[in-house]
């Protein structure tokens, strides 16, 4: 079980193989359809974007909200596929690693191996349990998005697996 | 003539909603620990084990199985002796969802329109089923529907002269295709029969029977059997990461239908589930 603290380093991807486990510490954003969308018009408008993607891990998420004081409960992985249009353009601004649910695109694994990205996979449909590791949240970006804002969450011990690893290794293959 | 409030229903139905999100049903709990005790596979087995930890981790903090509360799909099973007072019965529906949304800090996630999306902010509209019967019972059940498992359903219309074979491809070739992105192991339910639209109805209807519970119809039971078992066989197992239980369970309703049509509809449903019932 290796542990991981963000920012996620080359050194940090360069020994991660598809299928290890890993225990991420610190700092993530989610980010979905619409949020994917909106980052890359402005990326092209040439806007600043809401949060600081280079460097950044971006998690397939749209939580439930808190029961207070929490802001964030249940938050468990989308599907990731969606983005897989958005991710290649994202990778090119430099976020360096993506949280999500299921398979991703030929041309996604691609661009994770030219970037030295890794994908790596939460547990489907755990969103009680993910929502556990999340210590803190606030909303970054694009509140008028509701649940598919970015939220900015602070996450300690978040279990997933190394989907696509930086050779481009794939756990479905 | 019996009569029920409006106010009644709706405190019901957001008892159902956050009852639905938070705690997992009985039948598919007893599944997955089946599933687990049968697993093999490491990488499965933990997985699986996760799925309960889970649940327990819901339950017991009081918050959503999964953050896609899904749309709330509620099937109202209403005694035509019943006499709805204080307001109409869809608006008594919506306003429980809404509440059972709010109360138990579910995500909102229904848009007013497909094509401008715009978030409702109140996970309402429900999509409401009612089905009137003799008597003057009153019965609702939610089901709470993601749509990580609703976007991989479908519906086929079969020549009536087709054979079981090709009806079981078709719905073993739904859930293969379905994979990851649904969250095996799946609940799968069939609709045989009706109308087009009828059929995709049942599918979803066939999803609030117990999985434990054997269809009453010993020729749809077997069906069911032998679905299971060539599901199992698909090795998709939690996560599409391999395994041997890649459906928890398969339930067909099945109806009459047209000399010319035989309409199958699958809908696939997560290791979640999700649904409670209640009556007034």
């Amino acid at each position: 079980m290796k542990k991981i603290f963000l920012p996620i380093t080359s050194e940090d991807i360069e020994k991660l193989k598809a299928g290890d486990d890993v225990l991420l510490t610190g700092r993530i954003y989610t980010a979905r359809d619409m949020a994917h969308k909106m980052i890359i018009e402005g990326v092209k408008d040439r806007q600043v974007p809401p949060i600081v993607l280079y460097g950044s891990t971006i998690y397939y998420a749209g939580p439930t909200p808190g029961n207070p004081p929490k802001v964030v409960g249940s938050c468990g992985p989308t599907t990731s596929s969606r983005m897989d249009k958005f991710t290649p353009v994202l990778l090119d601004v430099g976020i360096k690693a993506m949280i999500g649910k299921g398979r991703r695109s030929a041309a996604v694994r691609e661009a994770i191996k030219r970037h030295k990205a890794v994908y790596f996979l939460a547990p489907a449909g755990c969103g009680a349990l993910l929502g556990s590791k999340i210590k803190s949240a606030r909303i970054a970006g694009f509140s008028e998005l509701g649940p598919e804002a970015i939220y900015e969450l602070e996450v300690e011990d978040f279990p997933v697996m190394v989907g696509i690893d930086a050779k481009g290794n794939d756990i479905y293959k | 003539m019996r009569k029920v409030s409006a106010g009644a229903i709706t405190e019901l139905v957001s008892k159902l909603c956050i009852e639905s999100n938070t705690r997992l049903r009985s039948d598919i709990r007893r599944a997955i620990s089946s599933a687990l005790r049968r697993e093999t596979a490491g990488r499965a087995k933990k997985l699986l084990q996760m799925l309960l930890d889970n649940a327990d981790s819901a339950l017991k903090e009081r918050i959503a199985i999964c953050q896609d509360t899904g749309m709330a799909a509620v099937f109202a099973e209403i005694g035509q002796d019943v006499h709805v007072t204080g307001g109409p019965l869809e608006a008594a529906v919506n306003e429980g969802v809404r509440r059972g949304y709010k109360e138990g800090y579910f995500r909102k996630s229904v848009v007013a329109s497909p094509l401008s999306r715009k978030n409702t902010g109140t996970n309402t509209p429900a999509i409401l089923h009612t089905d009137i019967v003799p008597g003057n019972s009153f019965k609702i059940w939610v089901m709470a529907k993601g749509f990580g498992s609703e976007n991989k359903s479908a519906l086929k219309m079969f020549n009536p002269t087709v054979s079981e074979d090709e009806i079981i491809d078709f719905i073993i070739s739904v859930a293969k295709e379905a994979g990851p992105d649904a969250c095996p192991p799946f609940v799968v339910g069939v609709g045989i029969g009706g109308t087009f639209d009828y059929a995709a109805h049942l599918a979803k209807k066939s999803l609030l029977r117990k999985i434990d519970k054997k269809n009453k119809d010993p020729k749809l039971a077997a069906l069911e059997k032998k679905l299971l078992e060539k599901l199992n066989k698909l090795d998709v197992g939690p996560m599409g990461l391999g395994g041997k239980t890649t459906a928890l369970g398969v339930s067909i309703l099945s109806v009459a239908t047209h000399i010319a049509g035989l309409p199958v509809a699958v809908n696939i449903s997560c290791h979640a589930t999700r649904s409670a019932y209640g009556t007034l």
